[in-house]
């Protein structure tokens, strides 16, 4: 039966008082304890918020970036499939940033520090044929946005990766981004639209994953404006929020970048 | 003198009322983002049977457009649920507790009996030690749940990362089906939880706050043989299990509380 292998519960005979007054001692720890809740509840909703989010919510949400670094790595591929199974006509879902016509002098400004120290900081300027000079790559991917929606898209664009090595950019000593020397890497990458009203700091692991983008072409088709034109970031172990439309400057940074969504409240590293 | 039988150890019982906070700010941010993506719907020939969820019932819980919020909630007090329910399973398996939770090869016919008895369609319930078979199914299966919230929740967290598990779980979307599925479980098990403990009464109730429940009046001792407990039967035929006055003498209640 049931009770063949459960063993008794232990017993034990007390006096009447002994009972009361443990009922008075435990119901006292329990209102004791049932204000532990609201005192946290309260400590929450009363910190200052530290860019957009409580300050008990900002320090968590950090700490879980560091757990998730700890496992983080570019040989965990985002799943792809076959091109056929992309929708035809992919999601738009924000205009911030990119509400004004794309220039017609559309340029990649890219921040860099002069060579030497008697020159100026000068700019690396690219135009989109630079970017297509570079290797290209393709990829089908569900496309995930911190909302909760997804969809599988087809994108195609140069590397980010390709594009900091051949340009020997995001590197403190000026070379190109080499794996046997990560430390000469800046630890962040941002990036901004050309109206400066979209922006995003992304942290260089995530930028070097192989399957990070600069993209310039949707299904086939070069991209069109609500999609991000003439170039845009894809980065599939990043929630869509991260992959800014229409790249106006990129920029590197030992500090995190502004970045548009954490300053309203969201985790910052929203890494998937 | 009182009888009393020690029923629920400290530590599962800070493990349950630490549970239940925690679950509920869970649940509650987990609703905050559901909303920002809420196509589940039970639909029959076309016809929407329920939609989760109507727009009054956000209305009325003041949950839209606080996704961010939601998830601050929901990615900093996981680790709470996770490390409670982590420290429970432990306990319950180191103790020995795990002997009144685990199912048995008889529970799910106890199950059937104990239901029937809650709908007045039988008269007795079988005896129990200290949860009768619906509750060790119940509880035993909720535990399980949480193990389910917590994969289908990696796997929604970091299904890059964690690819292996998303692909195992169906992938992507399934995942997060799969969590809100679990969830409604949760909610669902809430109220037929509260509703029989308020059956079971205040004797069952204040037994997860104190530990204890009495079961009998105990004659002060004399030297006289001990009065005649009140008779139970022991269907167990397997184990020398005399019926004495060492017997448990929980009084069989209504299940699930």
């Amino acid at each position: 039966m049931s009770q063949s292998n459960e063993p008794k519960l232990p017993e034990s005979d007390v006096p009447e008082s002994a009972v009361r007054r443990r009922m008075l001692k435990s119901f006292g720890w329990f209102a004791l304890a049932a204000a532990v809740p609201v005192g946290v509840y309260e400590w929450i909703t009363h910190s200052p918020k530290l860019l957009g989010a409580r300050k008990p919510f900002r320090r968590v949400l950090d700490a879980n970036e560091q757990v998730a670094r700890t496992y983080f790595s570019n040989t965990h591929l985002v799943r792809t499939y076959p091109v056929n199974q992309a929708a035809k006509k992919a999601r738009i879902n924000g205009y911030d940033g990119i509400k004004t016509p794309v220039p017609e002098d559309w340029t990649l400004q890219i921040d860099r520090k002069a060579s030497t120290p008697t020159e100026q900081n000068q700019p690396l300027v690219l135009t989109i044929d630079d970017i297509k000079a570079l290797p290209k790559h393709e990829m089908a991917y569900e496309f995930k946005c911190i909302e909760g929606w997804s969809q599988i898209q087809h994108w195609g664009g140069a590397r980010l990766s390709d594009f900091l090595v051949a340009n020997k950019l995001g590197t403190k000593s000026g070379n190109a981004p080499s794996p046997d020397n990560a430390d000469d890497l800046y630890k962040y990458i941002g990036m901004e639209t050309p109206d400066k009203g979209y922006y995003v700091g992304i942290d260089m692991e995530s930028a070097m994953h192989p399957q990070t983008l600069l993209a310039y072409e949707l299904n086939g088709e070069p991209i069109t404006a609500p999609h991000g034109a003439p170039l845009r970031l894809i980065i599939p172990v990043k929630y869509g929020v991260k992959n800014l439309k229409r790249i106006g400057r990129i920029f590197f940074s030992d500090e995190r970048p502004r970045d548009f969504w954490a300053e309203r409240g969201y985790d910052y590293y929203v890494g998937l | 003198m009182k009888r009393i039988v020690h029923k629920h150890p400290l530590a599962i019982r800070w493990f349950h009322w630490i549970n239940f906070p925690v679950l509920f700010v869970m649940i509650w941010s987990g609703l905050l983002i559901y909303w920002a993506y809420d196509p589940y719907k039970i639909t029959i020939g076309g016809y929407t049977l329920l939609s989760f969820f109507p727009d009054g019932f956000y209305e009325f819980l003041n949950v839209p457009r606080r996704l961010a919020e939601g998830m601050a909630w929901h990615w900093v007090f996981m680790w709470v649920f996770m490390l409670n329910g982590l420290a429970y399973v432990i306990y319950t398996f180191f103790s020995g507790e795990w002997r009144h939770l685990v199912p048995n090869r008889h529970s799910f016919r106890e199950a059937i009996q104990v239901t029937l008895y809650d709908l007045r369609l039988r008269k007795t319930q079988p005896p129990f030690i200290k949860y009768n078979g619906a509750q060790k199914i119940a509880y035993s299966a909720i535990l399980l749940m949480g193990v389910g919230s917590v994969l289908t929740g990696f796997a929604i967290y970091k299904p890059t990362q964690f690819s292996w598990l998303t692909r195992l779980l169906g992938g992507y979307e399934p995942a997060r089906l799969e969590h809100f599925v679990l969830t409604v479980g949760y909610v669902l098990f809430f109220f037929v939880h509260v509703g029989q403990v308020i059956r079971a009464g205040w004797q069952n109730f204040q037994s997860i706050v104190t530990g204890v429940e009495v079961v009998e009046t105990v004659t002060p001792p004399t030297k006289q043989v001990m009065p005649e407990p009140p008779s139970i039967p022991t269907p167990d035929q397997n184990g020398p299990q005399p019926v004495g006055p060492s017997e448990p003498l929980l009084t069989p209640k209504p299940s699930l509380s």
